[in-house]
């Protein structure tokens, strides 16, 4: 248990991020502001005093040519290098120079710069928002450079806030960054997302999954939320429109589809499932075009998003898009529900408020469960790999692998037996019968995984099944991971 | 006795793996259950777990009766919650999708 100073220090290390945050989007919104003003100024100079009429309207006078020469940006709306910059997607009615204002004039909170979070902040970068937030407490690490894009080699150990930065700023120095080195946390999650139009969510685990959706729906911010693993992907916009709590044409929110989380150990991470870096990107591209496509919304469709709705309006309902690399078709759209009227977030009912949230009375990570390291074996049945390397390789024991076929085929020890671990104790051990691993009960019998979990279910199926031959079967502690940090550090860190 | 009904079944999200690995099943299941209703949603997951599903883990699949929760069910594409979720009326040649959320990124 943290002692009461930890906790304190932890809330005050968080309040003075939180304040820190606060004040870095105030400047950046000061140094807009005074940037306007220059410009301001300068296209009043450049002009003359009689042609200083709001030129902000769809058809802005045609400047003379020598003012066009001189300082383009003093009569145009956008500079001439947002022009440039914007031109292919302006030309296009779906943009238009109303969408691109309208993309300037936004600011998009990114939460998580990982496999999603790079694309997307990538194309939303490159469309010109205004204001770009990131959020990630994480360093760069070489694992992650097949996917998340917009790190590097040269920036593994940096945070990816500050990697993810410097790419952006490449790609387009017109847009402000905003950097929030930190995890969300729910105590400041509100004061964040206040600052923001749009939230993305990039996240990779139900956790900040459900903190994400109960912050937007309290601060009234649409949300493109998107996901995947190994070759899959899912996307989908929820709370949009905004409506507050208890509002049912409001967009229905994650709790609305998901009102239970899933049970802690169905819930793979990309580390242990595994992610395909093509899959990722699609999600976190599709992240980009949704909240584009929110952002520049015409105004006869936000017409629904005014207080007035037509007598015929139905609640809004969420679709969830669905990618699957291997399947055909890879795309399907499902028609989801609308908000639910018992909704813990989002409905007249709601036990989600701004209090309990930044109180810290919800507790997320209780919510969603966790998974506790496995631990069943005792202390004599577990060998270190320092030690089991010591032992003679003869046929008096026997290594047994239980990782899957495709991680044994990547690297495996010479002559242990590949038997994976099924998830089930009697399915495992008919298997392993089958591979001819229980032909001598006499034999030591060794049980390898990658980090020392699946090996120690499997070790306590095969004492029970040799209940007669106590000590016989040994796991060895923390796996392959220990055989490279202790033993070869030459063995494959996949 | 009502006529056998043929549908397919869609297991992604990684439910696959439950499912001897496979995707997509074409099967047929009885018209009738046990007690004469015509067989509904309800009616096809137990059918699936005590028929298809090879895999011992079924507490990944169902808990309390029901899918566990972070299972969607789609029926022709639309989430069961749109068609009377467990209690919907299965006719020839529905697709039913069962679909694991994801939470990597
Ligand atoms: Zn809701």
């Amino acid at each position: 248990m943290p002692s009461s100073e930890d906790q304190k220090a932890e809330r005050d290390d968080r309040f003075r991020a939180n304040k820190l945050c606060q004040i870095e989007i105030a400047e950046a919104s000061l140094r807009d502001l005074k940037k306007e003003l220059e410009d301001f100024d300068s296209a009043v100079s450049a002009s003359g005093p009689d042609e200083t009429a709001d030129h902000t309207d769809a058809f802005p006078l045609v400047p003379d040519a020598e003012a066009k020469t001189d300082s383009q940006s003093s009569e145009w709306p956008l500079s001439s290098t947002e022009y440039q910059r914007y031109g292919r997607q302006m030309i296009m009615p779906e943009i238009g120079l109303r969408g691109q204002l309208q993309l300037k004039k936004a600011k998009v909170l990114i939460v998580g710069v990982g496999g999603l979070g790079c694309p997307a902040a990538a194309y939303l970068a490159g469309a010109g928002v205004g204001t770009l937030g990131l959020m990630d407490g994480d360093t760069v690490e070489v694992s992650n450079l097949h996917r998340q894009v917009a790190h590097a080699t040269g920036r593994v150990g940096m945070s990816k806030v500050d990697s993810a930065y410097e790419y952006l700023y490449a790609l387009n120095p017109e847009v402000n960054y905003i950097r929030h080195s930190f995890h969300l946390s729910p105590e400041h999650a509100i004061s964040v997302f206040e600052q923001y139009d749009i939230v993305l969510d990039c996240t990779d685990h139900p956790t900040s999954r459900y903190l994400i959706s109960d912050t937007s729906v309290l601060t009234s911010k649409p949300l493109v939320s998107a996901s995947a693993l190994k070759t899959e992907g899912q996307l989908i916009v929820l709370n949009d429109p905004p409506k507050p709590p208890g509002d049912l044409f409001g967009g229905p929110c994650y709790r609305c589809i998901f009102p239970k989380p899933p049970p802690a150990e169905s819930v793979l991470s990309c580390g242990e499932g595994g992610i395909l870096g093509p899959v990722v990107g699609v999600m976190g591209v599709l992240q980009a075009l949704e909240a584009i496509k929110v952002l520049t919304r015409r105004s006869e469709a936000q017409g629904r998003m005014t207080d007035a709705e037509p007598a015929t309006a139905q609640p809004v309902k969420a679709s969830l898009l669905i990618f699957s690399a291997f399947s055909s078709p890879q795309f399907r759209t499902i028609k989801m529900r609308s908000r639910r009227a018992d909704c813990a977030a989002c409905s007249a009912k709601r036990v989600v408020t701004a209090d309990s949230l930044s109180s810290g009375s919800l507790d997320y990570i209780a919510f969603c469960g966790r998974t506790t390291p496995v631990d069943v074996l005792d202390a004599q049945s577990r060998l270190s790999a320092k030690d089991f390397a010591q032992l003679p390789r003869d046929d008096q024991r026997v290594l047994v692998d239980v990782r899957d076929e495709v991680q044994y085929s990547i690297c495996a020890l010479p002559g242990s037996i590949n038997v994976p671990w099924t998830g089930n104790a009697d399915s495992w051990l008919s298997k392993a019968q089958d591979k001819g691993v229980m032909e001598d009960d006499q034999k030591e019998k060794y049980i390898v995984c990658r980090f020392g979990n699946d090996s120690q279910l499997a070790a306590k199926a095969m004492q029970q099944q040799h209940k007669d031959f106590p000590g016989i079967t040994k796991d060895i502690r923390n796996g392959f991971q220990a055989w490279r940090k202790d033993v070869d550090p030459s063995w494959p860190d996949y | 006795m009502a006529d056998p009904i043929p549908l397919t079944v869609e297991f992604t999200g990684g439910l696959e793996m439950l499912f001897s690995d496979q995707r997509k099943h074409k099967i047929s299941i009885p018209g009738q259950d046990e007690d004469g209703s015509a067989s509904n949603v309800a009616y096809l997951i137990h059918w699936l777990c005590d028929n298809l599903m090879k895999d011992p883990r079924k507490e990944m699949f169902v808990l309390d009766d029901s899918v566990r929760p972070g299972v969607l069910v789609l029926i022709n594409d639309s989430d069961w919650e749109l068609e009377g979720e467990a209690n919907y009326e299965l006719q020839p040649n529905d697709n039913v999708v069962f679909v694991s959320t994801l939470h990597g990124g």
